[in-house]
């Protein structure tokens, strides 16, 4: 849809105030961007790829995108960072300088935007818009306005042993495009999570980009908490070298209506898993739409999505594997189990295949029911009311998940999160 | 104690039309065990399952009093409270929930039920070791998902450690003896032998006289086609092992000449 008259003046002053701070390069992107932008607007849901989020919504909030920081607790802020990990704090898209750890430098570059700018030019010049492989409104939006974000850079070898944590806060209703561009060198190892909550209901805009280098390792995590009236885009663009390894958790728990974009093209012998929880409670609509491209040979990949949705939620996954011509010997398995718990609940759930090679596995699976009555009787039987028996296979459900995160800090984290939902019930952490 | 541990009257029970349970007629007092022994879809498991609680069976005729209560009017939940425990012929998989923090939770709610305070967390996991080392199982299993990943021989171990701690009242054992090799079976027998007690009582539903070698019952029934065709001591059980199931199809065509 044609973005009207005021709403393009409203983004075209920002762009301008952003391109007259970038490098010449970026201030073209931002430029043809915005121009695209202007021409398409957000996606409709006529298209294929957003036919079960309609996000006409945001376009009618029209949101100016923040210019300034909003007030914030700092305990609350201190409840969401991880211990063990080196924090980035960005507040409505701008660095919190004094939240957050002081930058890395050397073998390890990791810093925010406006550093990357003036201390990183050549890594961003080099990386940027290497790994997004599609067009649409989200990305023009983000490319055009994105302020802060985070620059992550190893050098070939290097083994970052401390998770990275960049926190994403939003206190305003506004628009909030915020871009991190994540470059794993050559055998390099690191683990990075970003966190997404607020107290606002604005929009999250945002794009991670990363590139991994022959038999790089990323394990790579998204939290997703957001206001439970926050919209949220957030797009994750992956190209995997030979012999590297993508290792992505999502826990979407948050927004009232959040669309995660995970797109990954897998190199020769990599290897890919995702695994992600969405829990559509309440109102929340929340959609994840994988697609992962086995460009090259002998890649493996890996997707098992868990959905809950109960109330009037609705979850939305769609899930596309393409085998190249030539990706022979491509092993690529896609499984989504949903859990449809209420009459006004819904799922959708469409796994798409296309497969150009002929020497391929390629298996996916999609599971919607109710809890299992087997299980709900056994726990009776050892004396727990019908409702906490539910309770705690619910429970079971996301702490499978939660058990297989292996970055203790956060396991922690999330643990404690999860007990709080089931706070009919305590629950311990195992040893 | 001047109610019937547990007793069965005229008992009918159907699954989607089909009857299953046609008339059974039992007492089971304090202290004994009995076992119900029968061919393949003679109704053991069902009459297991429906003294549980489960849901799907229809009580068409019949009461059942448990310590004087109508057994039957109350929840699967409120049955193990006072004291009903069903060992499962198949023990269900729960990812994601601990074996420790089902134990727990379990005991719990029975605890609560009587009156009593939250078990101490080092009495527990005291009385949990103490239990799992009878059993002869790992500590490791008590931070497994609940049978997750379990063969055959350890869920059994786990139901019976379970029972172990939750020191139920009348214990329903439902094919415990299925699938498990001479050790686990002498294992579990054992376990079972340990709550043996005036106190308590069992009902074996079993398949082969085998366990009965190592769990001597007081009374034995055979099952056939929904009902209970002959009672006796430890030595009909003996009898069935030595003649097979078809010298019961005999002794039912001859009573009916």
């Amino acid at each position: 849809m044609t973005l009207s008259a005021e709403a393009l003046a409203l983004y075209q002053d920002a762009v301008e105030s952003l391109a007259s701070n970038s490098p010449a390069w970026l201030a073209g992107l931002r430029r043809k961007a915005l121009d695209r932008f202007a021409t398409n607007g957000f996606p409709s849901p006529r298209e294929e790829e957003w036919k079960y989020t309609n996000i006409t919504a945001i376009e009618r909030k029209g949101f100016a995108v923040a210019t300034s920081m909003g007030e914030v607790d700092p305990a609350w802020i201190g409840s969401l960072l991880l211990p063990e990990c080196w924090h980035l704090v960005l507040i409505d898209g701008h660095f919190a300088r004094d939240l957050s750890h002081p930058a890395l430098v050397g073998d390890v570059v990791f810093c925010d935007m406006e550093a990357a700018k003036l201390r990183h030019a050549d890594l961003l010049a080099e990386g940027f818009g290497q790994a997004v492989d599609v067009d649409h409104g989200f990305i023009d939006f983000n490319t055009a306005l994105f302020q802060g974000g985070a620059l992550i850079r190893l050098n070939p070898g290097t083994r970052l042993e401390q998770p990275i944590q960049i926190l994403h806060i939003l206190t305003q209703a506004a628009a909030i495009p915020t871009r991190h561009l994540i470059q794993i060198g050559e055998e390099a190892e690191a683990t990075v999570i970003e966190s997404h909550a607020g107290v606002a209901a604005g929009l999250t805009a945002h794009v991670s980009e990363v590139l991994l280098g022959k038999n790089a390792s990323l394990k790579h995590f998204i939290i997703q908490e957001d206001h439970q009236r926050a919209f949220h885009f957030g797009g994750l663009y992956v190209r995997q070298e030979t012999g590297s390894r993508l290792a992505q958790t999502q826990f979407a728990l948050g927004g009232f209506l959040a669309r995660s974009e995970i797109h990954v093209t897998i190199g020769k012998d990599c290897e890919t898993l995702l695994d992600g929880l969405h829990w559509a409670n309440g109102r929340r609509h929340l959609d994840t739409h994988t697609r992962l491209v086995h460009a090259k040979p002998n890649g493996t990949s890996r997707e098992n999505y868990k959905v809950i949705a109960e109330e009037r939620g609705r979850s939305v996954f769609q899930g596309r594997i393409v085998v190249e011509p030539g990706a022979q010997k491509t092993d690529a398995a896609m499984n989504n189990r949903n859990l449809l718990l209420s009459d006004d609940a819904e799922v959708d759930s469409k796994p798409q295949l296309e497969i150009y090679a002929d020497d391929v596995k390629c298996a996916h699976g999609v599971t919607i029911g109710q809890l299992d009555p087997d299980a709900l009787f056994y726990l009776q039987t050892r004396g727990i009311d019908a409702e906490s028996a539910r309770q705690l296979l619910l429970y079971g459900f996301v702490n499978e998940l939660i058990e297989a995160v292996d970055v203790e800090p956060l396991r922690g984290y999330l643990h404690r999160q999860l007990d709080r939902r089931f706070h009919a019930i305590p629950l311990e952490e195992n040893p | 104690m001047t109610d019937t541990l547990l007793k069965i009257e005229n008992l009918h029970a159907c699954v989607e039309d089909k009857h299953i349970l046609k008339g059974i007629d039992l007492t089971l007092d304090y202290g004994q065990v009995h076992a119900i022994m029968g061919p393949n879809g003679s109704g053991k498991s069902t009459l297991a399952n429906v003294l549980a609680g489960r849901d799907g069976y229809e009580i068409t005729e019949g009461r059942v009093w448990y310590r004087g209560h109508d057994l039957l009017a109350m929840p699967p939940e409120e049955r193990a409270r006072e004291g009903v425990f069903l060992a499962f012929q198949y023990p269900v998989e729960i990812p994601g929930v601990s074996n420790i923090y089902f134990l727990k939770a379990a005991l719990n709610a029975i605890r609560k039920h009587r009156g009593e305070s939250e078990v101490d967390a080092m009495d527990f996991i005291l009385l949990v070791k103490e239990k799992m080392k009878r059993m002869q199982m790992d500590e490791q299993f008590l931070y497994r998902a609940i049978n997750e990943g379990f063969s055959g021989g350890e869920k059994k171990r786990n139901e019976i450690l379970q029972m172990l701690v939750l020191e139920p009242t009348l214990c329903l054992l439902d094919e415990i003896d299925s699938g498990l090799d001479i050790d686990a079976l002498k294992i579990v027998a054992e376990g079972i032998e340990a709550l043996r007690s005036p106190e308590r009582g069992f009902l074996m539903v079993t398949h082969y006289q085998r366990l009965l070698d190592y769990v001597q019952p007081d009374v034995v029934h055979v099952f056939a086609n929904g009902r209970i065709v002959k009672s006796g001591g430890p030595e009909l059980a003996r009898e069935l092992e030595t003649k097979g199931y078809g010298w019961i199809e005999h002794y039912l065509e001859a009573q009916a000449r």
